[in-house]
């Protein structure tokens, strides 16, 4: 066994505790499992403790972190249920498949909770475009998500992406996944009542994806990374299709007392946490799996092959619970029971094959890892952005500003996606967030996802908590009141104390940030060990976020919806180039300190930004972040093809006005009659703000340094990604 | 009037045109499940959107060989509305009720956007509430929804007035540019010959509301509403 646990991915310490849980060694297939389980992705070993400090209380929570998703009451008797997650390794192994099975998974994971899955969003980060392999990704990446999402009708409306040369061979495909249901339709992922029916729906077990949560998703890359394909699982998205409906079915039928998606380790993972949970046995009799190929009885148990779902129902309802997944064409077997005690038991024809208990399956080991600040910070903080000599034609710096690879248009992208089925989105990709109606309600939903991780990289709380607040913008900015929060964080390898102090201060960033704004993290992911030859990527912590609309006519985008309005500037912009697009994409720097934010006044701001919207004030907003307000006004122009008058005095040098990402702005526009009421909302929150200028005609005209046609403008920025993928 | 939404595994528009129908139009629908061969009481079958049995073969290609296709067709012959919709107008054609097949766009990729079809012909049940010439905005989104046929079809289809929705830009001209998918001579929409059984890759069901952006998808359903009242 000696060679087999490391192998597996085992540590000699937890090979020991193992064999002093059991009493004895274990088989190969308890160890199978173990390795699994007890894998950084299944068991969150090194996160757990630090994830203690994340809020996850309100009184809006039905449900936070622990199951496989996180539920939030919006009121009259709906709930959302939302969560993010990660296919990093995968993907990079495998693009097309590896941002498939990213989907199926995160899908799963919504409708096992008794919501139909209504929207996904897609955070992707890829290393520098100009390289042959980064275009190869992202076109795998996806053309995976597109054919995957589009198949089974949930419409993709919201993602973000950046480019940079740290993820180059560790892209991060993380994907966000939203259903609505009932609050009273609320199913958990529980086995309860001995003698209950234990019921494997779905796909046949097969040899893909063995050990993809331990052997890809929880080591480090390197040279051999492609002989790692094997794990990668092959996605079925009609089967998953099939899948939401006859369980959707089931539920609402009150057919089942639980039901649990199968993921990372397969059966062994769905067995033991429902058991876990309802803190009963199990009993699995492996032969009964239906099965693609001849597999032994610890391939089946670790299998991580997609589309199966674990199911468990009074056993007088059995027989209508197979023929609901009959009539839809799915397979469905009796594999097991609940039984008392609190023991995973599994049999082979009769024979005995492991017998484990529960809990230490479910819950494996925990770690307390070392922190120490990594040395890079000093030097990289050190940078003095004021040092640098700016180009001095402001009208060609914006124009190739908005043409980079992490400004352009995403509509090459989006328009992959099918962003419309389902009929409820009403305000499309590329504005600040996407909004989805509720049918049936005057209630609307804004999604977003946000993560810098250049900022983070410069400083992991700083720019944490800068994630959080820019999300929280987005969601303002289109009408929404910030609700809930998921995450997906994106880290290198824990066991290194340097990254283990990126991922604790990151973690502080986030939960001080969610406690200043006042909303829960309900559910989330940490991917760790996203290192190449030793080398991570920046820490990146992805922030969902899900905000309520009360009134869907309350919605805004960021387009400037009509001639002769006030353009106001909600914030101050200060000489803060640091960590800057402008830093990184102009002279080719990421130095600096990420701008400063000062969540008593971003909060202010927000709630101006609300109140000003609710009362009918505000007609448009943008948040301004990623490239500063020159490219946020340009952004503004492009998306209303209307174009603006901005006269401004400042003491800031032109280059520091249009790119420093200053936090906590937005860009609004007013009528001119309404500026008296907005100045009173200012003065009453005691926040800054300025008239920039007036909408109107075709081209962004700024003081005396940009002078723009805005459909030329548009041009460039709509073809870029296309360009430079191509 | 009773319009039937027919229901194949894997179809995902489903939902959304028997909301239209019931929500917008506010007139009677039932699902019809594959399997189902009775279609007695219903006026007009829509096959809508999706991925029937995963479109793993050619799209539409197993959806034909469903039990509810053969009443389909025997539905069609009685004179019954049919109208398939992007899987459904691909189901149409792989069941041989429409001519011609769908290639793969040309740019190999999967395309949702808004784009504008002008309507060829106004004197049939899917367009009588439209005029020729009309520019209606309706969304697409597919991965094959370029049309091909023989040349002898496609002059059938010219000559006797059954291409009723071509791609066109902005002001109704069929240019290159304003072609989606690479469609012969910018088809968007055909008919059979006796103008029954209506095939079109644009989703009307999508822009069917002030809120989705667009109402021009509505004219479709209207004019189907009126042809199926005068009838009646």
């Amino acid at each position: 066994m000696a060679e087999l646990y490391e192998e597996l991915g085992l540590t000699s310490e937890e090979y020991d505790s193992i064999c002093e849980i059991l009493g004895r060694e274990p088989n190969k297939v308890e160890l199978g499992m173990y390795s699994l389980m007890w894998s950084e992705h299944c068991s969150y070993k090194s996160s757990k403790l630090v994830l203690k400090m994340l809020p996850t209380t309100m009184p809006h929570v039905i449900l936070g972190p622990g199951e496989n998703a996180g539920i939030v009451d919006i009121g009259g008797g709906y709930a959302v249920a939302f969560k993010m997650e990660s296919h990093n390794h995968p993907s990079a192994v495998e693009p097309y498949q590896g941002a498939a099975t990213g989907i199926g998974g995160i899908v799963r994971d919504i409708f096992t909770m008794g919501a139909r899955p209504i929207l996904c969003v897609d955070p992707l980060r890829f290393g520098d475009p100009s390289n042959p392999r980064t275009r190869y990704l992202v076109k795998g990446v996806v053309a995976g998500i597109a054919g995957y999402g589009n198949c089974l009708g949930i419409p993709t409306v919201a993602g973000d992406l950046y480019f940079h040369p740290c993820y180059e061979e560790n892209p991060l495909v993380n994907v966000m996944c939203l259903g609505i249901m009932r609050t009273s339709d609320i199913i958990k992922g529980v086995a309860t009542g001995v003698g209950n029916a234990v019921i494997l729906i779905g796909n046949r077990t097969g040899r893909d994806g063995i050990g993809g949560a331990s052997v890809l998703a929880s080591q480090e890359f390197d040279e051999r990374s492609a002989e790692k394909r094997p794990s990668v699982q092959v996605g079925d998205p009609f089967t998953e299709k099939l899948l939401i409906e006859a369980c959707l079915e089931l539920l609402k039928g009150g057919l089942l007392v639980g039901l649990q998606d199968l993921g990372a380790a397969g059966i062994s993972c769905a067995c033991s946490e429902t058991a876990s949970r309802g803190h009963v046995g199990m009993e699995v009799h492996v032969d009964r799996v239906p099965l693609r190929e001849e597999m032994e009885p610890f391939e089946i148990m670790i299998s991580e092959s997609q589309e199966r779902m674990l199911a468990v129902a009074e056993p007088e309802k059995v027989d209508q619970v197979l023929e609901v997944c009959h009539r839809w064409g799915l397979n469905a077997v009796v594999i097991g029971q609940v039984i008392e005690g609190n023991r995973l038991v599994g049999y082979w024809y009769g024979e005995k094959v492991f017998d484990v208990p529960v809990d230490s399956l479910a819950h494996g080991p925990t770690y307390r890892r070392e922190a120490r600040k990594p040395a890079y910070l000093d030097e990289v903080q050190s940078f003095d952005p004021s040092t640098i000599k700016h180009p001095s034609d402001c009208n060609q710096l914006l124009l190739q500003m908005i043409s980079s690879p992490n400004l352009c248009s995403r509509r090459y992208i989006y328009e992959q996606y099918d962003h419309m089925i389902q009929l409820n989105t009403v305000i499309y990709p590329g504005s600040d967030a996407a909004v989805i109606r509720i049918k049936g309600t005057s209630k609307g939903l804004a999604v977003t996802c946000d993560g810098n991780g250049r900022y983070v990289y410069l400083d992991p709380y700083l720019g944490t908590q800068i994630a959080v607040a820019e999300a929280a913008r987005n969601i303002i900015a289109s009408g929404g009141v910030p609700l809930a929060i998921t995450d997906c964080l994106n880290f290198g390898n824990p066991e290194k104390p340097e990254i283990f102090w990126q991922f604790t201060e990151s973690v502080r960033g986030l939960a001080d940030a969610a406690r200043a704004l006042e909303m829960p993290v309900v559910s989330g992911n940490v991917s760790f060990y996203n290192e190449t030859y030793g080398e991570a990527i920046h820490p990146t912590p992805v922030v969902g976020m899900v905000g309520l609309i009360g009134t869907i006519s309350n919605r805004r985008s960021i387009a400037f919806p009509q001639d002769d309005l006030l353009v106001v500037l909600l914030g101050q912009t200060f000489s803060e180039l640091g960590g800057s697009e402008y830093l990184f994409y102009i002279h080719g720097i990421t130095a600096g300190n990420p701008p400063s934010i000062d969540m008593d006044v971003a909060k202010r701001i927000h709630a101006t930004c609300i109140e000003g919207i609710r009362r009918g004030l505000i007609l448009s907003a943008h948040d301004c972040s990623e490239g500063g307000l020159g490219v946020a006004l340009l952004e503004c122009c492009m998306a209303g093809m209307i174009g603006a008058e901005i006269e401004v005095e400042t003491d800031l040098e032109p280059q520091e006005w249009l790119f420093s990402e200053s936090q906590s702005r937005f860009v609004v526009t007013v009528q001119k009659s309404k500026l008296e009421l907005i100045d009173e909302l200012a003065k009453r929150r005691r926040i800054p703000y300025s008239v920039l200028g007036k909408t109107g005609g075709n081209r962004l005209r700024i003081n005396d340094w940009v002078d723009l046609d805005v459909g030329e403008a548009f041009q460039v920025w709509d073809q870029a990604l296309e360009k430079i993928l191509s | 009037m009773k319009f039937g939404v027919v229901i194949f595994p894997g179809s995902n528009c489903d939902m959304d045109s028997f909301y239209v129908i019931k929500e917008v139009l506010k007139e009677e629908v039932e699902y019809i499940w594959h399997q189902d061969t009775d279609l007695e009481g219903f006026d007009c079958i829509i096959l809508p959107g999706g991925f029937s049995y995963g479109d793993y073969l050619r799209c539409g290609a197993i959806a034909r060989f469903s039990p509810v296709m053969s009443a389909v067709r025997d539905f069609a012959s009685k004179g019954g509305l049919v109208i398939g919709i992007c899987n459904g107008f691909q189901i149409l054609l792989e069941a041989g009720m429409l001519p011609g097949a769908m290639l793969r766009n040309t740019s190999l990729r999967f395309i949702c956007k808004f784009v504008n079809v002008r309507v060829e012909n106004d004197q049939t049940p899917w367009t009588n509430h439209a005029h020729k010439g009309m520019v209606l905005r309706i969304p697409i989104a597919h991965n094959e929804g370029n049309y091909t046929a023989d040349e002898e079809t496609i002059r059938r289809l010219e000559g006797e007035g059954r291409v009723i929705l071509r791609y066109c830009d902005e002001k109704g001209e069929v240019t290159p540019e304003s072609n989606p998918n690479g469609a012969m001579q910018n088809i968007a929409g055909i008919c059979n010959r006796e103008f029954n059984v209506f095939g079109l890759m644009p989703h009307p069901e999508r822009s069917s509301e002030d809120i989705l952006g667009s109402t021009d998808g509505k004219v479709i359903w209207d004019s189907v509403v009126e042809y199926l009242n005068q009838k009646a």
